[in-house]
């Protein structure tokens, strides 16, 4: 408990100090000003403009102006949609979660047969394909992978649309594109491409875990035992590879909200990374620092709950042992 | 019989001398065909990039050089001006052959100084943390800790959104990124060799500090880093290309590989697939190739392989 106390402390400390550091650094890069008014605004109205967003006050005023209405949920409106900047954010994560889920969904239920499949036929032909196939999975950068899945199976094919979100159906009060054909539709290549960097991974964890299991005794007494091969795999193999898969996918979600970045700045799909992309490039200072603040919030309740999952899972690893 | 050899010093029995490090890396190394075809690769590629004004048909950012009527040619077709481009041709009529080994060296640049810096950095601070432990220890690895619990690409961006566009602003962004790995990675393996008796040694020599992190202790942390930072070369060249896609990273003036499939994205939907299909694999063998090389090395270094 404690612990668990300690931990809740350093992450708050961490978050103001990140908030900070975002304030600072976004303060430091110069005047949103110039582009917000019409180049033909007399002198009268920018300076007014600027009283009106705060903007011709000291630093550390505006900060703790920031900070006390951050606490309060307000990040200021967003300078072109002038509407809340973390409204923004937050009606376009559902989108990002969704495309994160299937994501991962797609990673295990084709990463842990192909993964399986690569360790119990280890060195024939199939095995070394799947292998290669994990080794481009890495080594193609992400933004390239969307490239080629479009030019393959949108412009050539013509089996998926290009760009966007579809139609957005309800089940159980969760509004998500997952619920109808057309929203299927549009989201399985940019699930795919998010999909492809954690399937190579869940392909190796799946392999090596085979491997390492396969000579172990309780699997030679399966064995003995007459059990089917299909059996031995089925249960016995598969539930002691699961642990640290399932560690993998609990912690890359946060590493695939992140990618989700390039992946909807490609498919043009309506989240928060191509938020953050288009509000970086048009200077929207509101939305930039709401986002930084959002994301690294995730992270941080992200990396306290695998922290806590970790001790929960392997009693072995005692909390406070674990140098913090 | 060896002392009749006038080449070979004499030796005192019949155990030969052991051979010079580098020399048994390079013949471990030599073993592995894909990795020599890695190498080959690696080396074509840099070799092109280095001497691409030499070896391109058009200097691609000489705008007299450029004809808009060949804009957007396919590959090998003939353009206006009777002349036909190996790879196709961009939207101003630029040749996709001579842009892309730009690129390359804009891009290879760019990952070559960040992650040689990153390695200076983080190299020095995990020593500095493994000799003296302690404090010091600790604040250096919680800072570790803490930058490595954020993706990359998310902390580049922050940095990015912040720093705003240009090569030195994404060659700072990159740095941050990568210095944690090499500081993490030299601090474990500084630690399991400041326990040797060499370091024993030395410090009962009475040698100073700093003679004895660098003189001693660095030497013998080299080989893990050096695969790591051949390793980590494609994974900078490979994010910075990421953020100049997104329009993020480098300037429009510095036409990078990223930069390059970002522009022919455009071109991408109505067809025309050159334009960014060749640097993006370009950046593909590149990365492939310094893969391959890091992979090998790795086992070519590692001490539990001597056989």
């Amino acid at each position: 408990m404690v612990y668990v106390i300690r931990r809740l402390l350093q992450a708050l400390f961490l978050a103001l100090v990140m908030s900070f550091l975002v304030f600072a650094g976004i303060f430091a890069v110069g005047n949103p000003v110039d582009i917000l008014i019409d180049p033909d605004a007399t002198q009268a109205e920018r300076v007014r403009l600027i009283a009106q967003l705060g903007l011709d006050r000291p630093f550390h005023e505006q900060y703790f102006i920031f900070l006390g209405n951050v606490l309060q949920g307000d990040f200021g409106n967003s300078f072109v949609y002038n509407r809340p900047a973390l409204g923004l954010i937050l009606e376009r994560m559902p989108a990002t979660l969704e495309l994160a889920f299937a994501a991962i969904v797609i990673a295990v239920v084709l990463g842990i047969p192909l993964g399986v499949y690569a360790g119990l036929r280890h060195g024939t032909p199939g095995s070394q394909a799947v292998m290669a196939g994990s080794i481009l999975g890495f080594s193609v950068p992400n933004f390239w992978q969307a490239i080629i899945l479009i030019m393959v199976f949108s412009v050539s094919l013509g089996w998926f649309p290009v760009s966007g979100r579809g139609e957005v159906g309800e089940f159980l009060g969760i509004r998500s594109s997952l619920f109808t054909l057309n929203g299927l539709h549009h989201i399985a290549l940019p699930a795919i491409n998010l999909a492809i960097g954690h399937l190579a991974l869940v392909i190796r964890l799946a392999r090596s875990g085979v491997r390492e299991v396969q000579p172990q005794d309780f699997i030679r007494f399966a064995r003995a035992k007459g059990l089917s091969e299909r059996r031995i795999v089925m249960v016995h193999i598969l539930r002691n590879i699961l642990i640290p898969i399932v560690t993998l996918v609990g912690m890359s979600f946060g590493g695939l909200i992140a990618f989700a970045v390039v992946t909807e700045s490609i498919f043009a799909w309506p989240g928060m990374g191509k938020l953050i992309i288009d509000s970086i490039q048009m200077l929207d200072r509101p939305v930039v620092v709401a986002y930084l603040i959002v994301i690294v919030v995730i992270f941080i309740i992200l990396n306290l709950l695998v922290d806590l999952l970790y001790s929960l899972i392997d009693p072995r690893i005692r909390l406070d042992e674990v140098r913090q | 019989m060896t002392a009749l050899d006038p080449q070979a010093p004499a030796r005192a029995d019949a155990t030969p001398a052991p051979e010079r490090p580098f020399r048994r890396v390079l013949r471990d190394f030599a073993k592995s065909p894909v990795a020599m075809i890695g190498l080959a690769l690696l080396l074509v590629i840099v070799l092109a990039a280095l001497l691409a004004p030499l070896i391109t048909p058009q200097n691609p950012y000489d705008l007299r050089s450029l004809n808009i009527m060949d804009s957007r040619l396919a590959p090998g077709e003939v353009g206006f001006t009777g002349a036909s481009y190996l790879l196709g041709t961009d939207g101003q009529g630029r040749d996709m052959f001579s842009a892309i080994l730009y690129g390359l060296r804009i891009s290879l640049g760019v990952g070559l100084v960040a992650c040689t810096a990153a390695l200076l950095i983080g190299l020095t601070l995990g020593l500095v943390a493994a000799y003296f432990g302690g404090r010091t220890d600790t604040l250096v690895m919680r800072l570790v800790d803490l930058h490595l619990s954020f993706p990359p690409i998310l902390v580049a961006l922050i940095l990015l959104a912040v720093l705003g566009r240009g090569v030195d602003k994404i060659v700072i962004a990159l740095i941050v990124v990568q210095w944690a790995t090499f500081a993490r990675m030299a601090r474990a393996t500084a630690l399991s060799e400041r326990k040797r008796e060499y370091v024993e040694a030395a410090q009962s020599l009475g040698l100073s500090r700093a003679r004895i992190l660098f003189g001693h202790l660095l030497p013998n942390c080299l080989p893990p880093l050096m695969v790591l930072y051949t390793v980590e070369i494609a994974s900078a060249i490979a994010l910075e290309a990421t953020l100049s896609f997104l329009g993020v990273g480098l300037p429009a003036t510095q036409p990078s590989l990223g930069l390059l499939i970002s522009n022919g994205f455009r071109f991408v939907l109505s067809g025309q697939y050159w334009i960014s299909l060749f640097p993006g694999l370009a950046l593909l063998l590149l990365i492939v190739a310094i893969n391959l090389v890091g992979d090998r090395l790795r086992d070519v270094l590692n001490p539990r392989n001597i056989t």
